[in-house]
């Protein structure tokens, strides 16, 4: 007797969630009709927002002073992404210790991996450092497909804002005006911007420094810097005492004044090493929300260029 | 694109002019040396192949272009030419990259050149010919124990478990991911199972053998484990050290929440073994689990998860006896994690405050062979604190009654130090106390151990369990 009632009571959950699952269908597209938009990365939601202006809704999961390799596969971030019309994200492996479960967790067809509301950015851009050869992790958590940092160079901004763009001409025919209007404002205030920034910039031209991260190699050619070191030994590998004798070293021999530090690193290390060099900390932010005040692309790049003048002048 | 589709209709079309004009040939013209006609044909024969193989190429290079459509500019517009100027792995001169600054719309983009750069910025250094291979890695786990423990004791030295772990999208609809586990006594299939992502109803399929989603430390592998061992309580009422582990159907959907709530219900059917847990003696002796997941961010940095699991089976009890259907166990949990990560110093700095209770309600026969039902209570209660980037200190108490006879509670706790060289390997140590019921001498013994273990990842990078 009893196997029977075990058994019927195992049909019935799996009747009783079923008919569960059907009378609370997930909640239909929005009713105001805009594209909802979830980004890796706050710049990515910032370069979005540009080209959707009114006609999408945006939001990031990591945030701007986040380390985005370490960020959590949080539950929350599920029921932002069951909804999402695109995703876009950064791509060459970045997100790879979170994003791949909260997709496949998403229950959302449309941005699966593949899916056209899956959007990698980093085919639209510049890639530097793809190792050549043999790739180990001899040399630390090494990104074979290139540097993931690439969206600190205005270029790529734009190139990737482009990219955006057709996709979203290509989701919202009916907008596509618009967005190549919105794209073209954006081309036009970026040149604009950029050519002030180098402006800004070309003082400084050939600039030796050292970053802690392998976070801005972009940023560093196209700002003309000379990244000479790190402070990390190998990419992801925390500062060994060894290391850092022969850090300092090299920086005194090269004469190095500044060090660049992402905001969610320990500045212990580094502090050291300046003291010891004579050089200066510099705080400087890779994404759009590290500081309040970075509220867009534009403002990064403005609160960076800043920084780095100031510590430029004051370390001649 | 259009420019590409006229040229290859330009060139479909010459290629069957060809191939009419040839037979019509030798009927116009009545040319005697037959043999001179017949190299005519062989050249003509030749223009067409080398004309068709040439479509076919431009077939091709039409189906890359439109894959990569999104991303190549479309004629006539206002072009970046961004990616008709990437060279992956070259640096720009710095002439280059100032003239760049200013992106100047260029009026031809060159299509073939964009489709060179796309693939090339794309597949970087990996060899095609590895692209469809799964994501593969092998995460070995050695572990040495020294100390004195006569209940349940362990080898000197193993290496506990080499788990092989393959990982890939099989198509538009699914992902798939096995873990084969190489142990000591022989090769197990932890986990294989197919995650079908794209359903209607916002349902999520699982298909194959996996850990069951009962309580927390249940779905978690050896290797991502805040500790060592397992806690006392999965040995003594879940089954052992691979618990709920089985061949069956889970079906999980979230649930309407009020705002700021996840809520996620998960039914799941299996075939009735785990370990020392369930048995299926027949093909109708199903098992069945429940779960229900609620979480909530209590701030960025700061959230709350909770869970209440069921799952039901028959036991082992009943193997000997003429009606085994009779003897079933019933398993509850609720289990509850707190957990701060502050996201400026996430690397450095993290707590986990972990409590799982478990409730066990076996059916067997007592000495006398009357029918009884055990009811057992265990917890686990775990905390881990990420002093910095490297090291993280733990502590965990257990306590347990046994399945078997639950006036037996077996207690114990267990101080953890781990070390992380780098992301892909970890260093652990940990005391194990333990006050435990020894069977053979009816009494209860005390344990002293010391455990030590070293894991490392080889392969992909597998996502961080959450």
């Amino acid at each position: 007797m009893r196997d029977v009632s075990s058994h019927a009571r195992v049909f019935a959950l799996i009747a009783a969630f079923a008919l569960f699952s059907a009378v609370c269908p997930p909640p239909a597209s929005r009713a105001d009709g805009k594209l909802r938009i979830m980004t890796a990365t706050t710049d990515l939601a910032s370069l979005a927002q540009e080209i959707g202006g009114d006609r999408v809704d945006v939001e990031s999961i990591a945030r701007g002073y986040q380390d985005p390799h370490f960020v959590e596969a949080k539950p929350s971030f599920l029921l932002k992404l069951r909804h999402a019309d695109l995703l876009i994200v950064v791509g060459l492996e970045l997100e790879i210790g979170w994003l791949p479960p909260l997709i496949s967790q998403s229950t959302n067809p449309k941005i699966q991996v593949g899916a056209p509301g899956y959007f990698d950015a980093s085919r639209f851009a510049k890639i530097l450092e793809i190792p050549t050869g043999q790739v180990t992790r001899a040399e630390g958590d090494v990104h074979p497909l290139g540097n993931p940092h690439y969206w600190l160079d205005p270029e790529n901004g734009l190139r990737i804002a482009k990219g955006i763009q057709n996709k979203l001409s290509e989701m919202r025919p009916g907008d596509a005006a618009y967005f190549a209007q919105r794209y073209d404002s954006f081309e036009h205030r970026l040149k604009e911007a950029d050519e002030k920034w180098l402006a800004e910039m070309k003082p400084y031209a050939g600039r030796k420094v050292v970053t802690y991260h392998r976070s801005w190699p972009n940023f560093a050619e196209h700002f003309h810097l000379d990244v000479v070191g790190y402070v990390e030994p190998r990419p992801g590998i925390p500062p060994s005492p060894q290391h850092t004798v022969e850090l300092i070293g090299q920086m005194k021999r090269d004469g190095v004044k500044v060090i660049l530090v992402e905001p969610y690193f320990d500045l212990k290390t580094p502090n050291a090493i300046a003291r010891d060099t004579g050089a200066k900390v510099v705080v400087l932010m890779p994404s759009v929300g590290g500081e309040k005040e970075i509220t867009d692309y534009f403002k990064l790049f403005d609160y960076d260029i800043d920084k780095l003048k100031q510590a430029f002048d004051t370390t001649k | 694109m259009k420019r590409f589709a006229a040229l290859l209709a330009l060139l479909l079309l010459s290629s069957m002019a060809h191939a009419q004009n040839a037979p019509s040939v030798p009927d116009k013209r009545d040319i005697p040396a037959a043999n001179m006609e017949e190299t005519r044909m062989r050249a003509l024969e030749e223009r067409v192949r080398a004309l068709a193989d040439e479509v076919a190429a431009l077939r091709r290079e039409l189906k890359t272009l439109r894959d990569t459509k999104s991303s190549e500019p479309a004629p006539g517009s206002h072009l970046l030419l961004a990616s008709a100027r990437i060279e992956p792995g070259m640096l720009p001169s710095n002439a280059t990259s100032t003239s760049a600054a200013s992106v100047a719309p260029e009026a031809n983009p060159a299509p073939p050149a964009a489709q060179i750069a796309q693939t090339q910025t794309y597949g970087g250094a990996t060899s095609n010919a590895k692209l469809l291979n799964p994501d593969i890695s092998l995460i070995g786990d050695f572990i040495g124990t020294a100390g004195r423990n006569t209940v349940s004791p362990s080898r000197s030295l193993e290496l506990h478990e080499s788990e092989v772990g393959l990982q890939a999208i099989i198509d538009p609809y699914a992902r798939a991911d096995a873990f084969i586990s190489f142990g000591e006594t022989g090769v197990n299939v932890e986990e294989g199972y197919v995650t079908f992502t794209s359903l209607p109803a916002g349902l999520l399929l699982k298909v194959g053998k996996m850990r069951a989603e009962f309580g927390k430390v249940n779905t978690i592998h050896n290797h991502a484990l805040p500790f060592i061992d397992r806690p006392l309580v999965t040995n003594n009422l879940v089954g052992g050290e691979d618990g709920i582990d089985d061949a069956g159907i889970s079906l999980s959907r979230f649930l309407p929440a009020p705002k700021n709530w996840f809520l996620q219900g998960t039914a799941q059917v299996y075939r009735g073994d785990s370990d020392d847990v369930f048995q299926a003696l027949r093909r109708q002796d199903l098992s069945v689990v429940g779960h229900i997941r609620a979480y909530r961010d209590l701030g960025e940095s700061t959230n709350l998860d909770l869970g209440v699991s069921y799952a039901r089976g028959h036991n082992t009890a009943g193997s000997t006896t003429l009606n085994p259907e009779n003897f079933l166990t019933n398993l509850y949990s609720a289990d509850a994690t707190l957990r701060w990560k502050p996201l400026r110093r996430a690397i450095y700095h993290s707590f986990l405050l972990r409590n799982e209770f478990f409730w066990s309600a076996r059916d067997q026969l007592s000495p006398l062979n009357i029918f009884q039902t055990q009811h057992a209570f265990g917890l686990y209660s775990d905390a881990e604190y990420r002093v910095n980037r490297r090291w993280t200190l733990g502590g965990r108490f257990d306590r347990s009654g046994r399945a078997t006879n639950a006036s037996l509670t077996d207690t114990g706790f267990s101080g953890i130090l781990t070390y992380w060289p780098s992301e892909f390997s970890q260093i652990r140590g940990q005391y194990r106390y333990g006050h435990l019921w020894d069977v053979p001498n009816d009494r209860f013994t005390n344990a002293n151990e010391f455990l030590f273990q070293f894991l490392f990842v080889m392969g992909a990078h597998g996502a961080h369990p959450f």
